[in-house]
């Protein structure tokens, strides 16, 4: 009961970070059709960037208080990863928005290689730890250990999911980002400016990327130039298992991903004898993913797609 | 000048530039000895390994038109089933002749086996679903060394057989004729051959019934279905085909490594493959070809950065090694920016990229039509 009570809460962690990756991914996928591979990057960028501010604010004064120095990590990171995720829709996207599907995907790769080795270049091949600076509090609920770190983590991935939810259905622009993903020649006759409303679900992705990176980062206590791959892949899978283009969805899928992941992890060795044991947690999650892309192949909350491919 | 090679005009002129490029694909290794150095003809040995991936790629993604982000996995089969049975690892050593058909099998099955379950799939959802295939079985890969070592876990097999063929170990320099042939030699011969019956049987395929059922399916699936098209089978056979490919080079990079680790299956080697696809031109033969080569090629030439800069600058200011990815990224954008359709496109999916000046064209010619 001890194990599921921890593994459920730490799968509650782990699944919004990977909700908050997965919106980005599932907006620009809403509204463009694409898969927008560098997502992974940007949140990894985004963990580097605050980091950096971090450390240097630090090596200024290293009495500075933890969380107003984190903050100020966060406050530099976001606008960051928005300049960098506008720049590259600007760039790499936008000049093949009427080519075919394969060859924006292909860009997109092209774009997550470079961010990657970009940050090799700048950081370094180590990995750089997250000095333990944000004040910590352990709780024990129902027998399982939770700390302060990741109750905040899940409070702050609730409000800026009902801050999306608010953004999307209630503001001018959210209105203009839903006819957008409906259909992009009719909002343009409505007068929506689609280059921006592109240019703005980028950029929104992005700062939700950002901080995703920094909380991914604090929890792990590590960030690396590597990091952003293994996570948007994740974030990825959690947004097609919710039905790739439904911002419900990728909430959805995200916590589900990381709760079925957690307990995976927890169960498969008692499963499986011992014969498994948890380093096969991503399994787990592909398998989920597989299995249910089976069932309902346009994921839990999709609707079904009109047959083109 | 070397026109009549690309455009034969006769019969003799064909026969001609078939002479000239069987004679430059004998001699290339030693060319490439004499001018660049012998580990060029291991990047030569590796370009048509990727050849002979990602014509089989191309067969799933270019012919049948179904996205495909684990073709790896296949290839991972096959190089794993070889040193499974032709290392010390288990104590076999089978013949190279027997292990390949067997790697081409089970490829082929576990195509089926990942293929039957995503046909209901279309477009992104197949993408992801095939590219979470690929990662399990790397992850089975890395992870299956305990509490029973089938796969040795992330330090891979060793001393994997090298093939033999009539009694020539490929493993070891040897001379043949009064000529020296050193193991990179022997397994471009052997390459070579493996990938021009590759280029053949792609080429075969494509104007086949079956191929032209594969651009139906790729074009509109439910027009294909109601022309009569078995679309589950042929969709299938499209997954078997490419995996069988991908487990004869698994064979084949098994063999020639003579290591193997989980770490040479990434998902970055399935997307790399995919984009020689792209890169050369979807779908068209000649294009692939170029596409794989090209991409094995340019990192490796990327390696002489450190050069340049010595050159230009008088010191190593950037490390080449991690230059030469992001330079590679760059390459990747720039050339779908500018020509998304690939280097060597077929003509069919030339004039889709140019729709709209063949529309324009279309509608000019019906307004004189009208007017005469």
């Amino acid at each position: 009961m001890e194990i599921f009570v921890q593994q459920l809460i730490n799968g509650l962690v782990l699944g919004s970070i990977y909700a908050l990756v997965a919106l980005g991914y599932t907006m620009v996928y809403g509204i463009l059709e694409l898969i927008n591979f560098a997502h992974g990057e940007v949140t990894m960028m985004g963990a580097m960037v605050a980091l950096t501010v971090i450390g240097l604010l630090l090596g200024l004064n290293p009495e500075l208080p933890g969380l107003l120095v984190v903050l100020a990590g966060v406050l530099i990171a976001v606008p960051a990863c928005m300049l960098l995720a506008f720049a590259i829709e600007k760039v790499a996207y936008r000049p093949l928005r009427r080519a075919p599907r394969l060859a924006p995907l292909i860009t997109a790769i092209g774009v997550s290689i470079v961010l990657q080795n970009a940050a090799m270049l700048i950081w370094g091949r180590q990995y750089i730890s997250f000095p333990q600076i944000l004040p910590q509090m352990s709780f024990t609920v129902l027998g399982a250990h939770v700390t302060s770190l990741q109750i905040f983590i899940v409070l702050l991935c609730m409000t800026m999911m009902a801050g999306l939810w608010w953004l999307v259905q209630k503001t001018r622009l959210g209105r203009a980002m839903r006819a957008t993903a409906q259909s992009k020649e009719v909002a343009m006759l409505m007068g929506v400016d689609i280059d921006r409303v592109i240019s703005a679900t980028f950029v929104i992705g992005a700062a939700l990327a950002a901080i995703a990176g920094v909380l991914v980062s604090a929890y792990y206590g590590l960030a690396h130039y590597y990091m952003g791959f293994m996570l948007g892949l994740k974030a990825f899978s959690a947004a097609v298992l919710g039905g790739i283009g439904n911002i419900a969805g990728a909430m959805l899928g995200g916590l589900l991903l990381g709760i079925i992941e957690a307990l995976g992890a927890g169960y498969i060795g008692d499963f499986t004898g011992g014969f498994l044991g948890s380093h096969y947690q991503d399994v787990f999650a592909f398998f989920v993913l597989i299995l249910v892309l089976v069932f309902r192949p346009s994921g839990l909350l999709g609707e079904r797609v009109a047959s083109r491919a | 000048m070397l026109e009549f090679l690309r455009r034969p005009r006769t019969r003799a002129q064909a026969r001609a530039a078939i002479i000239l490029l069987a004679v430059l694909l004998a001699v290339l290794p030693f060319l490439v000895e004499a001018g660049l150095s012998r580990s060029w003809v291991r990047v030569l040995d590796f370009a048509l390994l990727y050849v002979i991936l990602a014509l089989g790629l191309n067969i799933v993604v270019g012919y049948a038109g179904l996205l495909d982000l684990g073709f790896v996995a296949f290839y991972a089969l096959g190089a794993y089933l070889y040193a499974w049975l032709a290392s010390p690892h288990f104590g076999l050593h089978l013949p190279f002749w027997a292990i390949l058909p067997l790697g081409a099998t089970l490829a082929g099955v576990f195509g089926v086996l990942l293929g039957a379950p995503t046909l209901r799939l279309r477009g992104d959802y197949l993408a992801i679903v095939t590219l979470g295939f690929g990662e399990i079985i790397r992850i089975f890969m890395n992870n299956l060394n305990a509490p029973v070592n089938i796969t040795n876990g992330p330090q891979g097999i060793n001393l994997i057989d090298p093939v033999t063929i009539a009694g020539i170990s490929f493993g070891k320099t040897q001379q043949l004729f009064g000529i020296t042939f050193s193991s990179a030699h022997f397994y471009y011969y052997l390459f070579l051959a493996f990938t021009l019956v590759t280029v053949f049987i792609a080429y075969r395929l494509q104007d086949s019934r079956i191929g032209r059922a594969w651009a139906a399916i790729r074009e509109d699936e439910v027009a294909a279905a109601a022309m009569g098209i078995n679309t589950r089978n042929i969709k299938l056979l499209a997954f078997a085909m490419g995996a069988v490919f991908g487990g004869v080079a698994g064979g084949l990079f098994a063999a020639f490594q003579g290591f193997i680790s989980p770490e040479s299956f990434t998902l970055w080697e399935s997307i790399l493959i995919l984009c020689m696809i792209v890169l050369g031109g979807m779908g068209h033969i000649p294009g692939v070809i170029l596409g794989a080569v090209l991409l094995t090629v340019l990192p490796e030439a990327l390696r002489y950065l450190g050069d340049w800069q010595r050159a230009a600058v008088g010191e190593v200011v950037v490390d080449p090694g991690d230059l030469r990815m992001l330079l590679f990224g760059v390459a990747l954008v720039l050339m779908m920016i500018y020509r998304p359709e690939g280097l060597i496109p077929s003509r069919q999916r030339k004039r889709e990229f140019h729709a709209e000046d063949g529309v324009a064209a279309q509608e000019q010619a019906s307004l004189y039509d009208s007017r005469a």
